[in-house]
């Protein structure tokens, strides 16, 4: 068992959650970085969809009431067990009573903690995630909390001793792929889009990443009849500022999406904080 | 089937445009009986249908081919039973719809009991089914400013549509009434009673 001392600023449960029911109004949800959930989980030998601590902007602490392996991987933070240093991206051992504490991340918004047997929370619609939007799942982690882990039985051999991850970049470039609904946009609006620079705004959260730069224009008026939306969407408010949804973005929505960032670069998105600045580009 | 177009959402997604709801809901009907390999999520809109797919589990050009040959099933509504929604129509905002409609409070909510509706498409939050079909006469605008919670099984309309709310959550729409009904359980399989195409009709229940 787990015990959360300090979740940090945000602590979800997370696996790579509930695809499949998108049509009943239930976002995927899941880890935001499923890359680096899969790795975490890889290093301790887990299946690479088991639940783990999806930790935001790190600060963090947990006390192990029994002896686990664990890894964290994602946003590298400073990371101590049992007042050791201890790496990232690298399985480690702790003896019953450890408390592993997470520091802030330098770069990078969210890091995941996998414990050998995955987290053993309970299970809706297929998933043991937290959605943000809809409420589903456990609610975030609070001092006091309690995991349960379950038994690793019938789990591969932890073999890797460190797994070479490059940092997340300084600002990220982004690629993205136009439509669905381009046409919804002045012909010059990509190349508003992929000219300079936006910044990450603090509204930014699981739902959606919402930027502060050039505003697209719109070729047209009127309302978009309400239609499925895609994790890395880039949907367009009246406003004309682009908002990059994430992993607990809404099933359906009515504004027009400009391009749609390509599924390798979502890990990227995911790990945006407040302030930094990214920039798009047209996938070749 | 030919006309309908297919367009790229992102590498692993397409978005078929139907042109009509009922024939999205025929899509989506026919989508899930192909039993077509590595398709994730299946979404209906209004003119639309969304196909997420796992790029490893299948071609994404290959499949924007083949959905608009797929043959369409005659009528959706068909596949899932109608669902009738026994509601006492004294909600917080009937005298404020009824001053809109230029209505009396019983004509209001005979003329929503009159209505036949269909599920046009879920979101919003799980298992919130947007219903067309309202009587134009009840097509009112949604609240300037929404409440920070609607209780689970408020009966509501705004714009064109009605709906009932499967959990507490804000809203800012209309409220006419509330039903005992679960529409919401994540316990039952399916864990909404409403499915996209679904034909719905409200029953008048006296308050007891």
């Amino acid at each position: 068992m787990i015990e959360v001392v300090r979740p940090g600023p945000l602590a979800t449960v997370q696996d790579l959650g509930r695809p499949g029911h998108a049509h009943l109004g239930v976002p995927c949800s899941g880890a935001a970085d499923a890359r680096s959930l899969r790795l975490a989980n890889r290093l301790v030998g887990n299946a690479e969809a088991m639940a783990a601590v999806e930790f935001t902007l790190g600060g963090g602490a947990l006390r192990f009431h029994d002896a686990a392996w664990v890894a964290v991987a994602g946003a590298p933070v400073p990371l101590s067990a049992g007042g050791r240093a201890r790496g990232m991206n690298a399985p480690f051992h702790v003896p019953a009573g450890t408390l592993v504490e997470l520091g802030m991340p330098a770069r990078g918004l969210r890091s995941y903690l996998a414990v050998r047997g995955g987290l053993d929370v309970p299970v809706t619609l297929g998933s043991r995630s937290t959605d943000l939007l809809s409420g589903l799942g456990p609610a975030p982690l609070a001092a006091g909390d309690r995991l349960p882990v379950s038994a690793p039985s019938g789990l591969a051999d932890i073999e890797v001793d460190v797994a070479p991850v490059p940092d997340p970049p300084e600002v990220p470039v982004l690629r993205v792929r136009p439509g669905p609904r381009d046409d919804w946009f002045t012909s010059g609006a990509l190349a508003t889009l992929t000219a300079r620079p936006y910044e990450v705004t603090p509204e930014s959260n699981r739902v959606g990443v919402r930027l502060d730069g050039a505003a697209l224009s719109r070729a047209r008026d009127g309302e978009l009849a309400s239609e499925g939306m895609v994790t890395g969407a880039l949907q367009v408010p009246p406003n004309g500022l682009p908002i990059l949804f994430l992993t607990d973005h809404p099933t359906t929505g009515g504004y027009p999406v400009v391009a749609v960032v390509a599924a390798a670069d979502l890990p990227l998105a995911a790990q945006l904080r407040p302030g930094q600045r990214i920039r798009f580009a047209v996938a070749g | 089937m030919t006309g309908m177009a297919v367009r790229r959402a992102g590498d692993a997604a397409l978005l078929v445009e139907t042109g009509d709801l009922a024939t999205s809901h025929r899509l989506n009907a026919a989508i899930r009986d192909a039993g077509l390999p590595g398709i994730v999520d299946i979404v209906p809109g209004e003119g639309t249908v969304l196909v997420v797919a796992d790029p490893a589990a299948a071609d994404l050009d290959r499949l924007a081919a083949r959905l608009p040959e797929l043959p369409l099933p005659e009528r959706a509504a068909a596949l899932t039973p109608p669902v009738e929604i026994p509601t006492v129509y004294d909600g917080a905002d009937l005298d404020a719809v009824a001053e809109l409609a230029g209505l009396s409070r019983e004509e209001v909510a005979a003329r929503h009991a009159a209505s036949t509706f269909t599920v046009a498409y879920l979101g919003f939050s799980p298992g919130f089914a947007y219903l067309t079909g309202l009587d134009p006469a009840l097509h009112v605008p949604r609240m300037d400013s929404p409440r920070t919670a609607v209780p689970t099984g408020s009966v509501a309309i705004a714009g064109p549509y009605g709906a009932v709310y499967p959990s507490q959550s804000p809203g800012g729409w209309r409220l006419l009434g509330r039903t005992e009904l679960t529409l919401w359980d994540v316990t039952r399989d399916p864990p909404s009673l409403l499915q996209p195409g679904t034909e719905v009709r409200f029953v008048v229940k006296e308050a007891r």
